[in-house]
């Protein structure tokens, strides 16, 4: 495996040079690895959505319980992405700047959304958040749960650990001379911190933000047991696509699919743009 | 701004990081403070600045007891040893930083902070580089970043914590003379914390030396470096040697044995002298031992001797002097050298 | 200077005061409370809320056997094939210079922004009644959807990343430097692979493998769209939680749901262990 290697670099340049063993091997078992199990799944899918065609595929997405579902998707995981940026980098400066007892527990749990199993989660929220659960019933008589606002609060959920973790490393690298400097130049704390800290912060919040958003929108597992999944009101995208399943109908699925997908891809384009340009003009992400 | 420091004790978690300091700064001066790390040079700029608060003792602007006023009230400009610059921030923002954040009563409008933000840049010849980011910028131009971020502010007093430690060699020597150029221009009173004996000698006014959260010695260059007042400043300071010696009637002994050097009082201490402080003699009365080493160090020839006495029966103990010998009569290796200290001074013990 | 600027208490100017710091952390607290901590809790509050007995009797019907079965037979196939994949894409990416590598790694992370229903949408309709391969396979006899096969597909699907993610970046840190020498000492690449690079990154594969087997065990969206929820046959755990919270049967759905949290928790607490000991993973990361 070394030698043909060596050779195909040497004509190809499409590799440095190297003395270490095992890159045909391991490079080739990657791609067909990441072949058979992501390319060509997908491929599968835009290749169904290209023989509906222009006009089948719009036909589909103008129908407007489609349009509500995505709406409903990217509304509330706009939301909770908004409302995880601001409790997300709350708790991150908390956790990185305070010491309380019980601060390693809650840095531990923070990571709890990433363990725990999303029906879990689902019927946990369901119930606490139902009109006769704990919390549910605090709120009555407005109405948490079968709602958009319970998808927001699952959503709240799955996306805050996205933004803790973002942000938090990069807070801890803070030089605490930043702060001394604003406030030797009149700075007051508050100051130093919404003019200094969180601006210097904003391409890390920015990351968090856009992929507790990305999860979000795709999220399924956590949502549709506190969203009621009413159509045209609290049913989600990812919900639309298995009910057009169930009922036989690919080239609605694929549809829905395939633009949730270019979305998602557009996100993850955005999201590295965003380092991109970070690190060229500030030298950090 | 005059400050005077009084009897200042800074203590962390009880470890006494400056133990009762005082020192009066005159207007328009530039100070340094010079010391090993650990010294509390670094503590006692903090505590100017109201970056640190003192356990004990005061610090007056002026006639004004400034101990208590926040880091905000004081006004001093600090320039930090990273330079601490606003890394989103452009070189015109960070500059204009401590003008915007003022109180909007004393806050000048936004063409006069774009006309003090560009004049700062041509104090600090860096015009044209308003639009860059810190990351774009030079070692050596952060750091004059930094301090035009601090003179904007018309500080009282200027900070500065080891203001060339970052940079390296060729810079530091450039930027060094250019901080001096500009201290005299702009007249204000300056104070700046570093290790580097060189610096603080070549740089400033008067030269705080430290050690162990206590000032050693105050004074110009000359007199720290001519006029050492403690063991301490001697050896830190420059080249020197120094030996164990006794004073009877009026001659200094070393093991015993007179040396050729005149001392007051019956006594024992250490003998310290520097390389250059020496002169080569064929007299019966001095120090003498075989040359262990010697180097070129400059423009001067350094040699190591080894004046271990092989006469003296009981001591083994060895003892290395460093001396500076002629340049082009070089000193062969293993020859007996024999010297006198011509300036030296000797601490009790 | 007026008065009212002198400060009374010493506080550092790069710290806030004792009543901002404990306002932060009490809606801190608060927050968690109602997202994180509630919602635990819950689950094993309405797993026990008959009892002790309600809750085995939950458990060893045969129903709920098979689902943890399945659960554990999936995560069983899916983590070593995404442990050797891990292993081989991180030595690839982190020991070699080549072109086109940061379009790999974004490639690897693909699945991390898909919707797990899409990532078993694409399995419906590649092995299908719809498709060219489903029938092809029905008629040697091989089932993929509505089987378990389709479940392990899936699966490895939202999973892939996990590993690499968390091996790709330890070992680009850790350099050729080790292997260059191990090789010049005349060791063979399987003998350096085993005795240097392995033992340098285990803390993080294990990281890697524990994260991945979590989200294995615990994946609901993808699963859900391929199993056809035949009960007994292609029933994971998660997908016995939504049968059984669907027919209203509360008591067994949490307790089912029980065992996954504390798969979650055991999860967790192994992290932090690892973090803690030996510094492996970074503060966390996409997951």
């Amino acid at each position: 495996m070394t030698s043909s290697t060596a050779a195909t670099s040497a004509r190809w340049r499409v590799k440095q040079p190297s003395i270490i063993p095992g890159f045909g091997l391991t490079l080739g078992f990657s791609l067909a690895y990441l072949s058979l199990i992501i390319l060509i799944p997908i491929a599968g899918l835009l290749w169904r959505t290209a023989e509906l065609g222009w006009s089948g595929f719009f036909a589909i997405l103008s129908d407007q319980r489609t349009i509500r579902a995505l709406t409903v998707s990217f509304g509330t995981a706009f939301a909770a992405a908004l409302i995880n940026v601001v409790f997300g980098t709350l708790l991150a400066w908390v956790l990185t700047r305070y010491r309380f007892p019980g601060r390693r527990l809650i840095d531990a749990m923070v990571d709890l959304p990433f363990a725990l199993p999303t029906a879990v989660a689902g019927i946990a929220f369901a119930s606490l958040y139902a009109p006769n659960g704990w919390i549910g019933s605090l709120f009555m008589p407005f109405r948490i749960a079968f709602t958009p606002y319970g998808i927001v609060i699952a959503l709240i959920f799955i996306g805050l650990p996205f933004v803790v973790r973002t942000v938090q490393p990069i807070m801890e690298e803070i030089d605490r001379e930043v702060e001394e400097a604003a406030a030797t130049l009149g700075a007051n704390r508050f100051q130093t911190i919404f003019q200094v800290l969180l601006p210097g912060l904003a391409p890390a919040i920015l990351t968090g933000f856009a992929l507790a958003f990305a999860r979000g929108v795709g999220e399924y597992g956590s949502v549709i047991f506190i969203a009621g999944n009413i159509p045209y009101v609290s049913e989600i995208a990812p919900l639309l696509i298995v009910i057009r399943l169930e009922e036989f109908n690919y080239a609605g699925a694929t549809a829905i699919a395939t633009i949730m997908l270019l979305i998602s891809f557009a996100m993850l384009l955005v999201i590295n743009l965003i380092q991109a340009w970070s690190r060229r003009r500030y030298g950090y992400v | 701004m005059e400050v005077s420091i009084n009897n200042i004790r800074k203590e962390f978690d009880r470890f006494a990081a400056l133990n009762d300091v005082s020192l009066k700064i005159a207007s328009g001066e530039l100070i340094a403070l010079l010391g090993p790390s650990g010294s509390g040079k670094t503590t006692l700029l903090r505590l100017i600045a109201g970056l640190d608060f003192p356990t004990a003792g005061q610090i007056f602007f002026g006639a004004e007891d400034a101990s208590h006023h926040s880091v905000q009230d004081r006004n001093v400009g600090f320039v930090f040893q990273h330079y601490a610059l606003f890394r989103h921030m452009t070189v015109a923002e960070n500059i204009g930083f401590g003008l915007k954040v003022r109180p909007s009563a004393s806050r000048p409008s936004k063409t006069e902070i774009r006309k003090r933000v560009s004049d700062l840049l041509d104090m600090v010849q860096l015009s044209g580089l308003e639009k860059r980011y810190p990351n774009q910028l030079s070692g050596g131009q952060r750091q004059r970043v930094a301090l035009a971020r601090a003179m904007a502010i018309e500080p009282r007093i200027l900070l500065l914590d080891e203001p060339f430690g970052a940079l390296d060699a060729k810079v530091r020597k450039e930027l060094r003379r250019w901080l001096r150029e500009f201290h005299d221009r702009t007249g204000h009173t300056t104070v700046f914390v570093t290790h580097d004996q060189e610096e603080a000698l070549e740089l400033a006014d008067r030269v705080v030396v430290m050690s162990q959260g206590k000032i050693e010695q105050v004074g110009s260059a000359d007199d720290v470096y001519d006029r050492p007042g403690s063991p301490f400043v001697f050896s830190f300071i420059g080249e020197s040697s120094h030996l164990p010696v006794e004073v009877k009637d009026g001659t200094v002994l070393f093991q015993g044995e007179p040396i050729g050097v005149s001392g007051e009082a019956n006594s024992s201490g250490d003998l310290y002298f520097r390389p250059e402080d020496v002169e080569l003699t064929q007299e019966r009365d001095a120090l003498f031992g075989k040359v262990t080493a010697s180097r070129r160090l400059a423009g001067t020839r350094i040699a190591e001797i080894d004046i271990s006495n092989p006469g003296g029966s009981n001591n083994h103990e060895p003892f290395h002097v460093e001396i500076e010998v002629p340049l082009h009569a070089p000193i062969e290796l293993g020859s007996e050298a024999r010297f006198r200290p011509t300036r030296w001074k000797i601490f009790g013990r | 200077m007026s008065k009212s600027t002198r400060i009374t208490r010493f506080r550092s100017p790069a710290d806030e005061s004792l009543t901002t710091k404990l306002v932060l952390v009490g809606v801190s607290l608060v927050f968690l409370g109602f997202f994180l901590f509630l919602p635990l809790v819950s689950v094993f509050v309405e797993a026990f809320r008959d009892g002790w007995g309600a809750y085995e009797e939950a458990l060893v019907e045969p129903d709920a056997w098979a689902a943890i079965g399945l659960t554990l037979t999936v995560a069983a196939i899916a983590v070593p094939l995404n442990l050797v994949f891990g292993l081989a894409a991180a030595w690839a990416i982190a020991k070699f210079e080549f072109k086109g590598k940061a379009f790999l790694i974004t490639l690897i992370d693909l699945p991390f922004s898909i919707s797990p229903v899409i990532s078993g949408l694409v399995y419906v309709l590649l092995f299908g009644s719809a498709s060219v391969l489903g029938p092809w396979l029905k008629s040697y006899g091989i089932e993929i959807l509505f089987a378990v096969p389709g479940i392990v597909l899936a699966t490895v699907f939202v999973t892939f990343p996990f590993i690499a993610r968390e091996l790709i970046p330890l070992m680009q840190d850790q350099g050729t430097g080790d292997e260059e020498a191990a090789l010049s000492l005349g060791a063979t690449g399987w003998q350096t692979f085993w005795y240097v690079t392995l033992p340098n990154i285990k803390w993080g594969l294990l990281y890697g493998v524990l994260l991945c087997n979590a989200r294995a065990m615990g994946e609901f969206g993808a699963v859900s769209v391929v199993s056809g929820r035949i009960r007994g046959l292609t029933n994971t755990m998660p997908l016995h939680v939504e049968i059984l919270y669907n027919e209203y049967n509360m008591v067994a759905a949490f307790a089912v749901a029980s065992l996954l949290a504390l798969l979650a928790l055991v999860t967790l607490a192994l992290k932090t262990l690892l973090e803690l000991r030996f510094g492996a993973g970074s503060a966390g990361g996409r997951h």
